[in-house]
């Protein structure tokens, strides 16, 4: 059946099974790719994007259960930064992308999807995120190259930047 | 290009790759504006049309100048996120005298790209460089000789700088640039290692610090993954496997399939070939129900045992024994030593669980079947789908793609095989996933271990005395998906090159020990699980046994273990990693486990040494310990790694920080689990690893030597690092953990034991 769904600020029809996880939308129909599989059981975070800015695993949500919500995806932070900023145009990446380049924080990046996400997440709700505040906002996102270090200082210096530019 | 990489008509022949330039332009900012292919030029006209592997010899394999004065570099080694394509652009870019901002890489594919055989043993650099940078500095020699053709002086008054090539002393008056010496022409030369290499003193970009060229689009999910791949007409694959694989030489036999019981799911399809059983599916969700709803009756294989009897089985097995290193008479000198310490420990197996699934996608509508992989080894992979499909090799095109980093042989053998059976059996591109629970389920995983360690000290604090007796079985051959589609049971490599044994390098071999003994016992591997190599193979275990019995030795000589390791050291760059870690760590002198603490948590501070082949390791670590729940948080932790020539410290410093902290996570939490029927441990919650919250601060540091060979840098400091927390939690309790993952469980019992004492 045909099933509208609002990714990245644009209305999007696809032809899927009410039952289908939101993940396989997003990769096979849209042809993103942010959002990746990682185990399917929403245990790791790779498939992580935002309903209405609040992280979710979309490899366990129905596409008939995101309908009414503002799907953004890796690909749309940016322009989902600007608007929680007010910025009059999208910058080419959020803070904390730009951030993950300045500390060469990642390996394969494979997980770096759903950090970028959840840490987007955190930073738009906490302005400046306490180190035990990242902890535990982070540890539903595994990192098997062990890069969590680096994910620390990353989000530490965003938020100072975001900070900065007020 | 973020279309036109995703698009399969432009990808499909890897053409689309030869253009990744530009990208550092811009000052390390995202640039995503890439030119698109030049598709004319003879040089890349004639790449790629037949399979390879091209002559390794010949300088136009390596590389190629564009009439833009960019150049192309065709390695030999994937990028696996351990940075290596920015380490390798270094070298070329450094014998060319280029900018990093005028070099690129393509991805590895057997049409094109020099076969510099597996991506592993940290090999890269060490390995990997040395063609490369020959090739270079022939194609040099050769830019400089039509420069000064061109320019009517002797090539040794020329110099280069960015690829311009200029007359010395003339201040840029008469110029030229390799773009206008060669732009898209091939070199027609071959490189025999004559033409002079840079001193180290003359590097400007070799032991600098560039950023990494894939970090930019991986960040920005504009980076070509493996898992992107899609093709016109393209089916969806899942293979059906049991859950958990039973004993090696079972593999996965059905007895029966009931095709019937996916006929309810749209358009999908068993597919067989011998043993081999997958589906396959137009969409990749109706594959997964597809794969989950088919009713398969397996064939039962002997009991397997659990991870718990494991050591004890080996212990018992009739093994193949091999003295590894016998100098001197080490049962004698044990007589005479002050003091005598040794103990047997158990080490688990574990998996590789890459992040990422495995995935490939075979497309069987051309004239090669073209297959997209996340294979370590390209040429290696090509080899087995043929095998395993009775084709020839030139018929097979194996393009290399990045899944996540795979830590050694995952499952990317299976995935690219089952890909190929249902690709050419449908007549369709099919793009096939592993589920999590295949991943982990029939992983080959790194072999468990159990050891026997004896060391002697003398009074005055001499190591005189050393014996090491480890046991595991070999690695496999084959892989799962071979070995059904064929009907053959697997084959173990159990000796000769490849095969796992007690590493002498891990065992002792740092401390002038003139009595040393260390055999190696190899179980047959039938009915053991599927073994690898895991990154670092065994040097975990190897160093958790190994260095707590060093550590036992200076607590019964009373000594500081960093002086008494400092005292036993016998070669100078061990004990300058050693004092580079205790310097960043600030390590205050003390006899271990000497303090009495109280309350529930306890603190602990280990040292240890450790390496895989032939660089240099040391770990400092801190730890706490809950002596109420058995839970140990690692607070810190310190590594120094010495790999010879660092080509880029920047590099090492961040795969030292991924080593050490996916230490913490083995030592701590990582065990594969079994019992008789098969393995258990199949998602995130039953194979834990190190989670966000747990992780340590890490400081890495690079022991720099410009003048020394480069070796590898991609799991060096692992087994130092897992001997340092073992270390730190006898700081911490006064009791030894003989057996790891140290679990909460484990950390009890241990502790309960010292009250009964």
């Amino acid at each position: 059946m045909t099933i509208t769904i609002k990714v990245n600020g644009a209305a999007r029809s696809v032809d899927a099974d009410p039952d289908t996880p939101l993940l396989y939308v997003l990769i096979n129909d849209l042809e993103l790719k942010g959002p990746r599989f990682g185990c399917g059981l929403a245990q790791c975070g790779s498939c992580s994007v935002l309903a209405d800015g609040v992280e979710i695993r979309s490899c366990q949500t129905p596409i008939s259960d995101v309908k009414q919500r503002a799907i953004t995806t890796l690909e749309g932070l940016p322009a989902l930064y600007a608007e929680q900023r007010k910025l009059p145009k999208a910058p080419d990446l959020h803070p904390l992308q730009q951030a993950f380049i300045d500390e060469q924080a990642l390996h394969c990046g494979y997980c770096y999807n759903g950090q970028a996400i959840k840490g987007a997440e955190l930073l738009s709700k906490t302005a400046m995120p306490t180190e035990a505040q990242i902890r535990d906002h982070m540890n539903g996102h595994l990192c098997r190259c062990g890069t969590y270090p680096r994910i620390m200082k990353s989000i530490q210096a965003a938020a100072a930047k975001i900070a900065k530019e007020g | 290009m973020d279309d036109a990489v995703v698009s399969p008509n432009r990808s499909a022949d890897g053409a689309t790759f030869l253009s990744r330039r530009g990208l550092l332009k811009g000052g390390g900012a995202l640039v995503v504006g890439f030119a698109l292919a030049p598709a004319a030029g003879f040089a890349q006209a004639a790449r790629g049309v037949k399979a390879g592997p091209p002559d390794y010899h010949a300088v136009d394999t390596w590389l190629a100048i564009h009439a833009d004065n960019t150049a192309t570099v065709y390695t030999g080694k994937c990028e696996l996120g351990q940075g290596n394509q920015t380490g390798l652009l270094q070298v070329a870019a450094e014998e060319l005298d280029m900018g990093m901002h005028q070099v690129s890489t393509i991805r590895l594919d057997t049409n094109i790209t020099p076969d510099q055989q597996a991506t592993s043993s940290s090999s890269s650099i060490h390995r990997g460089a040395p063609a490369l940078r020959a090739a270079a500095a022939r194609a040099r020699m050769e830019l400089l000789a039509r420069a000064a053709a061109r320019l009517g002086v002797q090539p040794g008054s020329l110099e280069v700088r960015d690829g311009v090539v200029s007359v010395r002393g003339e201040n840029g008056f008469r110029k030229v640039t390799y773009g206008q010496l060669l732009g898209e022409k091939p070199f027609n030369v071959k490189y025999d290692g004559t033409a002079p290499v840079k001193a180290p003193n003359e590097y400007r970009l070799v032991g600098q610090r560039p950023a990494r060229v894939d970090i930019p689009e991986k960040v920005a999910g504009k980076y070509t993954l493996v898992q992107h791949h899609r093709a016109p007409g393209m089916l969806h694959g899942r293979v059906v496997l049991p859950r958990g694989q039973r004993g090696f030489g079972v593999g996965a036999k059905p007895v029966s399939v009931d095709e019937t019981s996916i006929a309810h799911i749209k358009g999908a399809q068993v597919i067989r070939k011998g043993d081999f059983v997958g589906v396959v599916a137009e969409r990749e969700w109706d594959a997964v129900k597809a794969a989950q709803a088919l009713k398969v009756v397996w064939r039962q294989g002997e009991p397997l045992g659990d991870h718990n009897s494991v050591h004890a089985r080996m212990r018992k097995d009739k093994t193949t024994d091999t003295l590894i290193a016998n100098v001197g008479d080490s049962a004698g000198m044990m007589q005479k030593a002050a003091f005598v310490r040794g103990s047997s420990y158990q080490c688990p197996y574990q998996s590789h669980a890459p992040f990422a699934p495995n995935c490939a996608l075979a497309d069987p509508t051309g004239e090669q079947l073209v297959i997209k992989s996340p294979t370590q080894d390209v040429y290696s992979s090509r080899k087995q789908v043929s095998e395993v499909l009775g084709i020839p090799e030139e018929k097979i095109r194996v393009q290399f793609f990045e899944g996540s980093g795979t830590f050694g042989r995952s499952c990317y053998e299976d995935a690219t095989q089952a890909a190929a059976i249902m690709a050419t059996q449908t007549g369709k591109p099919v793009r096939v996933q592993f589920m999590r629970w295949d991943e982990l389920g029939w992983d080959n995983y790194g072999p468990a271990h159990a050891a026997e360690v004896r060391a002697g000290v003398n009074a005055d604090g001499d190591i005189i005395a050393y014996e090491y007796d480890g046991w595991q079985h070999g690695w496999t051959v084959t892989s799962t998906v071979s070995d059904s589609a064929r009907t053959k049971a697997g084959v173990e490599r159990a000796s000769g090159s490849g095969s796992i044994t007690v590493n002498p390098i891990s065992t002792g071999s740092m401390y002038k020990i003139a009595d040393r003994r260390v055999t190696s016992h190899a179980a047959p591997m039938v009915n053991y699980l599927r073994g690898a190599a895991l990154r670092s193979p065994l040097d975990l275990s190897f160093a958790f046994a190994s260095e707590q019995t060093v550590d036992e030795l200076a607590v019964a000589v009373k000594m500081d273990p960093v002086a008494f390791r400092r005292r036993n050291i016998g070669d100078v760059r061990w004990l300058d990693v050693l004092d580079a870690a205790v310097k960043a760590a600030n390590w205050a002198p003390k006899v271990m486990g000497s303090e009495t603490q109280s309350g529930d948590v306890v603190r602990g501070r280990g040292v240890a040494l450790g390496t895989h082949h032939v660089s240099y390791g040391a770990a400092v670590a801190e730890i706490e310990v809950n002596r109420k729940t058995g839970v140990i948080v690692t607070k810190k932790l310190y590594g120094a790694m010495d790999c010879g020539l660092t080509v880029n410290p920047a590099l090492v410093e961040n795969q030292m920080v991924g080593q050490m902290i996916q230490s913490v996570s083995r030592v701590l939490k990582e065990e594969v689990t079994f019992d008789d029927n098969g393995v258990t441990s199949l998602d995130w919650s039953t194979y834990q690893v190190l989670r966000f919250a747990e992780h340590p601060e890490v400081t890495p540091v690079v022991v720099q030597r410009m003048n020394e060979p480069s070796t590898g840098a991609g799991e060096e400091v692992m087994g130092a690092t897992a001997a340092a927390i073992a270390n730190a939690f006898f700081d911490a309790t006064g009791v030894r953990m003989r057996q790891f993952p140290m679990t909460p469980e484990r950390v009890l019992k241990a502790l309960e034991g010292q009250q009964r004492t």
